[in-house]
């Protein structure tokens, strides 16, 4: 039941492959919600495929929005243990929700934190055993909140984004970053956006419905896949522990 | 077109003058920009070492992807990087712009890791010192191709990349040189500063332009879709005699990779539009003609035999008058002869006053148009 109704989801990301242990990897996704409808879930979801699908699968999460036991709390609810995970080496969480980050006016200070993440997730990948080293994939929730970390400054993040990347290609691991875009409204602002648009192999909006609110529909998605040049757009509704997705009109309740 | 600049820029510079400089510019709702770039790479290396061309190798300077994707990318298209000559070498400004990384993995022998991306004279001197590197010195030439100037952007002030790239066009060794901007990351004076330096500007297109404020709208996402597979491709020449030359292509991303045909025509585009619905919505050959031929009730197309009289609305007042007289006893006639007999269509007049003379008959315009609320 689980599989079947988020299937749209994962069609649309390339997951309902079954020949390969993680089909995301080398790639990067980016999720861009709004208040209305939060992108979190998706987040999650992916979270809870990725240890499912293969037993060498490793995720590294980021997180500067919630502390770990409410990510605990949202996975348990799905069939998942987060603290067996992180025990047996297949889940890393980095706590960031305390960090101060003293990057100041050059990110190259040998203090500077983005510069001091980017250097503990890379020897976190380094330190895998090699089977895992293929099938990574690093979560950052959320990018804002990073952004607010860095003092303001989005080229840092962008900064930070683009070395994140270059991880993609040496350890073709994946990348799954989740931002809000109705928080940027002035004009300097919307470019971040914009990167983060251009950087993404899957791009995937999560926004209300252009009708309004709605009882049996929480909102839509778009999903733009540029490998697979594919552009998928369907409703979701968030259930207690999982989420359910269909085309327009044919909710099941 | 695609062809034209391709041709441009593997002729290369005349003896004292600028090199031909391309930029591709896109945006996000035509994203091809680096589809766009692979191809005039690899057209451009192949003519270069086919001998085609007066340059003799190329560097390419990358920032948005590994060294290892271009060296895949020209292996793919049968170009073996290894025992060609040593005639390309890699910049990577990719794997570690600003040095955060301890150590390197060197990833081939055509290929240098640059780390200072903050300082375009320092990027100078590397794109100078390893093109004569490559080619040697004296009067030889090579090309440069530069996957993306926003990342130099990015990290640099506007007049220090603009410094960069004339120094690099004026350069005597240089044949060539082509670069990719994102037009919608930047202000629009950063994109003109550009676009002067260059001889060649190519942009890319949406082909359908999204109705803005509309988000959700099937329709929209329809449009999402269409411009994700294909768009418009617009040159602009400048000519060694002054002229400005502009071009237009259609441009289409498929499987084996991007294509490039002719402009068609409108109408086969907006037909794409239609709705698809269960009803025809088109116009046969037939109907066309039936519809031509249709009688206008409120015009005298002198069909009873009467002289085309059409009002034009420049009657004198009393004459108005008399015709408002007139009229209002013809349609009183008219309500009883259509009692009379109804299908009698010759009997009876109606007089129609214009508003204005500027006004169409039989206006498909919606007069609700020019409301401005």
């Amino acid at each position: 039941m689980n599989q079947r109704s988020s299937n749209l989801l994962d069609e649309a990301l390339g997951l309902d492959q079954a020949s390969e242990p993680w089909p995301l990897k080398g790639r990067v996704v980016a999720i861009e919600d709004r208040v209305e409808t939060s992108g979190s879930f998706i987040l999650h979801h992916l979270l809870k495929r990725s240890l499912s699908r293969n037993s060498s699968n490793v995720s590294i999460f980021i997180a500067f929005a919630q502390p770990f036991s409410h990510y605990d709390r949202v996975l348990r609810k799905q069939g998942w243990n987060l603290v067996s995970q992180r025990d047996n080496g297949r889940f890393f969480f980095f706590d960031m929700l305390k960090l101060q980050c003293p990057v100041g006016d050059e990110g190259i200070t040998p203090g500077g934190g983005l510069i001091a993440l980017y250097g503990k997730i890379h020897k976190t990948i380094s330190a895998l055993p090699e089977i895992s080293q293929k099938n990574v994939s690093i979560i950052i929730d959320d990018l804002s909140l990073m952004e607010v970390a860095a003092n303001g400054s989005s080229d840092h993040v962008l900064d930070f984004l683009h070395y994140c990347r270059t991880l993609t290609s040496e350890f073709d691991c994946s990348l799954i970053t989740l931002n809000h875009e109705d928080i940027y409204s002035t004009e300097d602002g919307s470019t971040f956006l914009l990167q983060m648009a251009y950087l993404a192999d899957i791009l995937i909006k999560v926004e209300p419905l252009a009708t309004g609110l709605a009882a049996d529909v929480h909102g839509q998605l778009t999903v733009s896949n540029k490998g697979r040049n594919k552009a998928s757009n369907f409703h979701f509704k968030v259930k207690e522990n999982m989420v359910e997705c269909f085309y327009p009109g044919r909710s099941r309740d | 077109m695609a062809k034209s600049i391709c041709i441009a820029l593997r002729e290369g510079a005349l003896e004292g003058e600028l090199a031909p400089a391309l930029t591709i510019k896109d945006s996000i709702a035509s994203p091809f920009g680096l589809q766009v770039f692979d191809h005039v790479l690899s057209q451009l290396f192949s003519s270069i070492l086919a001998g085609k061309s007066p340059s003799q190798g190329l560097i390419l300077v990358s920032f948005s992807r590994s060294p290892s994707f271009y060296l895949e990318l020209l292996k793919n298209k049968g170009i073996n990087v290894a025992s060609s000559d040593k005639r390309i070498h890699i910049l990577d400004c990719y794997n570690d712009p600003l040095g955060w990384k301890d150590q390197i993995v060197e990833i081939s022998s055509t290929v240098t890791v640059f780390r200072e991306v903050k300082h375009m004279d320092k990027l100078f001197n590397s794109i100078i010192e390893l093109g004569r590197g490559l080619v040697g010195g004296g009067k030889i030439r090579f090309s440069i191709a530069i996957d993306s100037v926003d990342e130099m952007l990015r990290r640099a002030s506007v007049s220090s990349v603009a410094r960069l790239l004339s120094n690099l066009r004026s350069h005597e060794q240089i044949s060539s040189i082509f670069w990719l901007l994102h037009s919608d990351l930047h202000k629009a004076r950063v994109t003109a500063v550009l676009e002067y330096l260059s001889s060649m500007v190519a942009s890319l297109e949406p082909s359908h332009q999204l109705a803005n404020g509309q988000r959700g709208d099937l329709e929209n996402f329809a449009l999402i879709k269409h411009n994700s597979k294909k768009g418009k491709f617009h040159v602009r020449f400048k000519k060694r005699n002054g002229r400005v030359h502009v071009m237009s292509e259609e441009v289409h991303m498929e499987q084996s990779g991007i294509n490039f045909t002719p402009l068609t025509s409108e109408g086969a585009i907006n037909q794409g539009l239609v709705p698809k619905v269960q009803f025809n919505l088109q116009l046969s050959e037939k109907e066309r003609i039936d519809k031509a031929n249709v009688v206008l009730p409120f015009e005298h197309q002198g069909d009873n035999g009467k002289p085309l009289q059409i009002y034009d609305g420049r009657r004198s007042l009393v004459d108005s008058k008399h015709e408002r007289a007139v009229a209002v006893e013809n349609v009183q006639t008219k309500e009883e002869s259509e009692s009379e007999s109804e299908s009698d269509m010759q009997r009876g007049e109606i007089i129609y006053y214009r508003d204005s003379d500027d006004e169409m008959p039989d206006s498909d315009e919606d007069p609700d148009d020019d409301l401005d609320i």
